[in-house]
């Protein structure tokens, strides 16, 4: 019996093995950007994400000579903080803190009866205690990448930094009111919000009315336009992009939600209406019978019976045109571009054209991710139905 | 689709129907089947639609006379001196890097998705091992592009701060520019495609596989098979429809990828493909003859898909 049980567990180690292998590998890069977008930018260009976990690395040179007395924080001595920016300033070249090693203190020399360190060694404890990640205990996780993507703040700093000495740029005012800047991620989610719900909940109304017209009501050609439908699914974006946008440039829709709005909604009705024909169609339909035999009309059918029943079809949809409404770039990119940007199109033009530091980009990145995530393991069964409803989706 | 189905005392109104498709015919008409024959029109004539695209040949140029801005798209960037040049600048193009990306990220994400589904289901935390490996579907393409950025990041000195040069210095190796040596750095964009995509390759085949009965499985376990044996020539035969589904679902996304490309190379360094190009024509180089040329050959390209899913539908219908 127990024999049994070990071969068993040990026929299954290199399925395990090869599982949570993978499960690495799909984590891994997200969890890097995760922890880089939580790093002080001097960090994330310096060393690797994954160097904050292992100890705070201690510099030879300063260990040899300094740590002794001054304590491996620097922190050891009240009265000679090396964590203290006033008292290291004075000593920011190697030949000055030769000089002050050099030097007596109350009549005793400065290093004792250790050697003086080489002034190779100097420069090297010198540039170690100037960074702040160095001998003090600055903090190796920050917001501040946060808050810098939120209001698109574009210097070689913090904006906080700039804030608090009133350097900042001319489009910042160091107020709440940053947080809704053109350039920053802040306002872009609010365009994507203002973007991906009309253009949500828009096909799936349509989708509802046409999906019980090809299901429960009888018209002629109704086979055939639902075959022509099933092929459409699959036409790409691309085909339709350039007459659209010609279109939208002589009446004016160029760079405005509602133009947005309909090109999704035109997009996402074949699949959105052959999800919900399907769905309905399976209703059983003494359902309707009754409902007719009562004398209820069409109108109050659909009201009162297709619309409750079809929540779950319903829920699929919403999820899946959420998800691909959110994540798009090409369409933003065509239709709104740099007038009313989406938070795609926002990390997109740092990439391209910027050159932003990871620091900006990791934490855009992030919070662009955060909604679809949410909205992921909160109703990751509907998405998963949805999608084996019928796999096809252009 | 069976009109029987429909009890007879609804079959009133000859108007009714039409009213409930109307909103949705009008928008799919006015955003696909208008647009899709306009830009045929268009992929005839010149950069601005304005003249016959024969008007843009140059003399002692090659010309194709109307179809001049297909010759563009089919032959530019190809050297067809020899039959070598052929084949090696053909590789380069984005027609060869579309081959590419077919090729590799659907033998990549139907392989590891199958892969994947049939480990998953014999441990305990399945649930959570698929919910992991389809997270990345949930994200934007963007996103993925910024967290494999980061991943393929090439320091120019002895840090090196994106894990894989970290690991390939670590074992001794020289860093490597992932994102600008051309050959690798299409493969490199690809695994992108591999870890966004792979979770959806293993959601539907996973379903599939759990609706295979137990006891076809057994019975070949009793019978002697290995478990090997009985996933190739039982398990596999079985899911063959299914897997044929996810590979046509794959070859169509992979044809329209456009997002991975831009943010992570915009196409240069030879990584182009077809989407990102028709995006390049048109809204770079604001040439839309050529632009629209661009995506009528992509849309021939997926016309047979359309056959297949429209054939998939009525063989469906015919057994409800």
């Amino acid at each position: 019996m127990n024999r049994d049980r070990v071969n068993k567990f040990l026929s299954k180690v290199p399925t395990h093995f090869v599982v949570i292998f993978t499960l690495l590998v799909w984590i891994v890069p997200t969890f890097g950007l995760l922890i880089t977008s939580l790093r002080p930018v001097q960090d994330i260009n310096s060393t690797g994400w994954w160097t904050v976990f292992s100890p705070t690395p201690v510099n030879t040179s300063y260990a040899t000579y300094c740590a002794s007395c001054h304590g491996a924080d620097g922190k050891a001595l009240p009265n000679a903080d090396l964590t203290d920016p006033n008292v290291m300033s004075k000593y920011s070249r190697s030949l000055q803190l030769l000089a002050l090693l050099k030097k007596d203190i109350n009549g005793q020399p400065h290093m004792g009866s250790t050697p003086l360190p080489s002034p190779q060694e100097a420069a090297d404890i010198v540039s170690y205690l100037k960074q702040p990640a160095g001998t003090s205990a600055a903090p190796r996780f920050t917001t501040s990448n946060y808050v810098d993507a939120l209001v698109g703040y574009r210097g070689t700093r913090t904006y906080a930094q700039d804030c608090a000495e009133g350097k900042q740029s001319p489009d910042l005012s160091c107020t709440a009111r940053d947080f809704l800047n053109p350039r920053g991620m802040g306002r872009a989610f609010i365009n994507s919000l203002l973007v991906t719900i009309p253009a949500t909940i828009l096909p799936i109304l349509f989708a509802a009315f046409a999906g019980y017209a090809f299901a429960w009501l009888h018209f002629k050609g109704r086979y055939a336009l639902f075959a022509i439908l099933v092929g459409l699914q699959v036409v790409p974006l691309q085909m339709t992009l350039i007459p659209v946008s010609r279109f939208y440039a002589q009446v004016g829709l160029n760079g405005t939600f509602l133009g947005v709005w309909l090109f999704h909604t035109g997009f996402g009705l074949p699949y959105a209406i052959y999800l919900m024909r399907n769905f309905l169609g399976s209703l059983p339909s003494d359902l309707f019978e009754a409902a007719y035999l009562d004398g209820a009309s069409h109108w109050t059918v659909f009201r009162q019976l297709v619309i409750p029943l079809a929540m779950p079809a319903i829920a699929s949809l919403g999820i899946f045109q959420f998800l691909w409404v959110w994540n798009d770039l090409l369409v933003a990119l065509v239709f709104l571009g740099g007038t009313t940007p989406v938070m795609t199109y926002q990390i997109s033009n740092m990439v391209t054209s910027h050159g932003a530091g990871w620091q900006l980009l990791t934490a855009a990145a992030f919070l662009s991710m955060l909604l679809p995530m949410v909205v992921f393991f909160a109703f990751q069964r509907y998405f998963v139905r949805g999608m084996l409803a019928g796999a096809v989706k252009g | 689709m069976a009109t029987q189905n429909v009890p007879k005392i609804m079959k009133q109104g000859a108007l009714a129907p039409w009213l409930y498709l109307l909103p949705a015919l009008i928008v799919m008409s006015f955003f696909i089947v208008y647009p899709m024959i306009n830009t045929i029109g268009l992929s005839f004539g010149n950069k601005n639609g304005t003249a016959p695209a024969e008007t843009t040949c140059a003399a002692g140029e090659p010309c194709w006379g109307r179809f001049e801005n297909y010759r563009h798209a089919l032959t530019d960037g190809i050297d067809f001196h020899s039959f070598w040049t052929f084949w090696v600048t053909f590789w380069g193009t984005s027609f060869g890097n579309n081959l590419k990306w077919i090729i590799l990220m659907t033998a990549g994400t139907v392989g590891i998705g199958l892969a994947f589904a049939v480990l998953a289901d014999r441990v305990k935390y399945e649930a959570l091992a698929k919910a992991v490996i389809f997270m990345p579907m949930a994200i934007s393409f963007v996103g993925a592009g910024i967290i494999w950025k980061f991943v393929y990041d090439y320091g120019t000195t002895q840090v090196q701060i994106g894990l894989l040069n970290s690991i390939v210095t670590s074992l001794g190796g020289q860093p490597i520019s992932w994102m600008s040596t051309p050959g690798i750095n299409t493969i490199a964009l690809i695994v992108v495609g591999v870890w966004i995509w792979t979770g959806f390759c293993m959601t539907i085949l996973s379903a599939a596989l759990k609706s295979v009965p137990d006891e076809i499985m057994e019975a070949a376990r009793v019978d002697g098979a290995s478990e090997w044996a009985a996933f190739w020539r039982i398990m596999v035969p079985i899911i063959m429809p299914t897997i044929l589904v996810v590979i046509t679902t794959m070859v169509i996304n992979v044809l329209k990828l456009f997002d991975i490309v831009y943010v992570m190379t915009g196409g240069n360094y030879g990584t182009d493909v077809i989407a990102n190009r028709m995006y390049t024509e048109m809204y770079k180089n604001f040439n839309v003859g050529r632009g629209t040329a661009v995506a009528v050959i992509l849309v021939v390209v997926i016309i047979p898909f359309i056959y297949f899913n429209i054939k998939r539908f009525i063989a469906q219908e015919e057994t409800r």
